[in-house]
């Protein structure tokens, strides 16, 4: 299945002006230990789906109370500095729907 | 000491609006305070730089209105954190300002305190030169140049600079850079309740009814302390406070959802229970405040980085699509062999492909597939407005005419939405501080000035 079948919310937002930080959360337990177990959202995993280095893979963190992974990552440059895309990093998440999680 | 303490929560940025019936609703409780949170520095580095406001004035003169009458009316504090969107002294000025014109609308009077973020330029140098200052998360170690580069520099104030506005008396606190909690925990820190809670607390009431569900950064939610714990409550019929909307909320915005710093200790969310009292309330236990052996604040700069002006454009030819990067390159370096006096250093040109990778740059992973059209900005920052305008203006006719291998549409290259096909945006800034300064007390930084506003009747 794909993370967007699974995940109820898959969001980015700046963590502050140099972090970027991608929400994924789960309607209930076994959506959420589903992805858990595959370990599909690793920080490996991660580097390799945006193709950044494994360092600027900040944290990874479960947080099951709200039923939730959280990546967060560094920013390729501050918020709103020259080059930038996005400045409220609010549509950096889309690579993370078709993620293939086994069963 | 009281059993319980409420606080009122209007909106998620002072200026984004509440339906009146939800603020009525949350005035009918009997807070024990009205807080709003004015800033953030989510729309980038332009608003801390230039002075200038994100929110709208007549947006905010709207909420305030409403917010300081019923304030004055209950004779409870009202308390505007972040003030102007991002706390430095002209952000403040434009605030102090607007709660000037309320209260003449009024017919009314208040003592009015204001508390000042900016940190002098010179204090930081000695602070930094006696390794007092230090990068937070993925920050370039600071220099002296940032320093003096800087338009303005904040710091993040915790309660105790609010406490003591209170304390003096203030019906109203207009507070520079604040820690986004600060003014919801300040009435309840001072009135003696847990710490971890009030910050915990404020840490969710401060985007108000966005920890809702539906959720919305423009209605009001109502928090209420107690001895153990603390409840949340959206004021709106329609929206409900539910263990999911709390704890999703928690997430928001920061990198760890367990444990989050601010001025003076680190919230600990480990061993928080959150538990759904019914349909629409949802009751907090369990946070702890570690306090931290050393006094930190939050360091935010931003300073001028040139002139931006940029032209915006479509192309729909697929040849040209097809051999983008190569035109664009050439382009480029016909720009910088025209005007060949010109050092690289003072002139930066980037041109933006929308529908390709606009959006995501360089973490763009769709790669394969070719557009069938492009939006296109030609963008120049230049050390002055007339040469990032003279630099985008070649940029773009040389982009218009330019030819390429196998060329069909020889009259034009570009599709221009606009005439005049050029905007000059300014100056333009970038952070260039963001950083944890070690300080002695939590007072010192955060001078405090109170003023008497509005008419004497």
């Amino acid at each position: 299945m794909m993370l967007s079948d699974l995940a109820t919310v898959i969001r980015s937002k700046n963590a502050g002006p140099f972090e970027l930080t991608f929400d994924v959360l789960f309607a209930n337990q076994d959506d959420y230990q589903q992805v858990v177990a595959s370990k599909q959202l690793s920080a490996e995993s991660f580097a390799e789906l945006y193709a950044i280095e494994l360092a600027d893979v900040l944290s990874v963190v479960e947080f099951e109370p709200a039923l939730a992974i959280k990546i967060t990552i560094k920013r390729a440059r501050s918020s709103g500095a020259f080059g930038e895309t996005d400045v409220y990093g609010a549509q950096q998440h889309a690579p993370l729907l078709s993620l293939w999680i086994p069963n | 000491m009281k059993q319980h303490i409420s606080i009122l929560s209007p909106t998620a940025i002072l200026g984004y609006g509440f339906p009146e019936s939800s603020f009525r609703a949350g005035m009918a409780r009997l807070p024990n305070a009205i807080a709003v949170d004015a800033g953030s520095t989510d729309p980038g580095p332009y608003y801390l730089g230039s002075g200038q406001s994100f929110t709208n004035r007549e947006a905010v003169k709207r909420d305030l209105a409403l917010i300081i009458e019923a304030g004055l009316d209950a004779e409870i504090p009202v308390l505007i954190g972040t003030a102007g969107g991002a706390g430095a002294a002209p952000h403040l000025s434009w605030c102090l300002e607007i709660v000037n014109d309320v209260l003449v609308e009024l017919n009314q009077t208040a003592r009015v305190a204001h508390i000042e973020s900016d940190q002098m330029a010179n204090d930081l140098i000695t602070a930094l030169h006696q390794h007092r200052i230090s990068p937070l998360g993925p920050v370039p170690s600071l220099t002296v140049a940032d320093i003096s580069e800087s338009t303005h520099i904040v710091a993040q104030m915790g309660v105790e600079p609010v406490i003591a506005a209170l304390k003096e008396g203030a019906q109203i606190v207009v507070a520079g850079r604040c820690y986004d909690p600060a003014v919801f925990a300040a009435v309840p820190v001072m009135q003696g309740f847990s710490e971890a809670l009030a910050l915990h607390m404020g840490k969710i009431l401060e985007c108000a009814a966005i920890a809702a569900i539906p959720g919305s950064g423009s209605d009001c939610m109502l928090g209420t302390l107690d001895a153990s714990g603390f409840v949340l409550e959206a004021l709106n019929p329609d929206r409900r406070c539910t263990v999911t909307s709390v704890t999703a909320h928690t997430l928001y915005e920061k990198s760890d959802p367990r444990l989050l710093p601010g001025p003076g200790g680190v919230l600990d969310l480990t061993g928080c229970q959150f538990e759904q009292m019914d349909d629409r309330r949802v009751r907090v236990t369990g946070t702890q405040f570690v306090k931290s052996d050393q006094y930190t604040i939050k360091l935010e700069g931003a300073k001028p980085v040139g002139y931006r002006t940029i032209s915006l454009a479509g192309i729909r030819s697929p040849d040209l699509i097809a051999q983008l990067d190569t035109v664009l390159e050439s382009v480029k370096d016909q720009v910088f062999q025209n005007f060949g006096e010109i050092e690289t250093a003072e002139v930066k040109l980037l041109f933006r492909c929308y529908g390709r990778d606009g959006v995501m740059g360089e973490l763009e992973p769709m790669r394969q597939a070719q557009p069938h059209e492009i939006g296109l900005v030609i963008e120049v920052v230049a050390k002055t407005q007339a040469l990032a305008d003279t630099v985008c203006s070649f940029a773009r006719s040389t982009l218009l005419h330019i030819g390429y291998p196998g060329r069909q549409s020889t009259a034009g290259n570009l599709a221009f939405p606009y005439s005049p096909s050029d905007s000059s945006h300014g100056l333009v800034y970038e952070f260039s501080v963001y950083h944890l300064l070690t300080v002695d007390d939590p007072l010192t930084p955060f001078p405090r000035r109170m003023q008497q506003l509005g008419i004497r009747s």
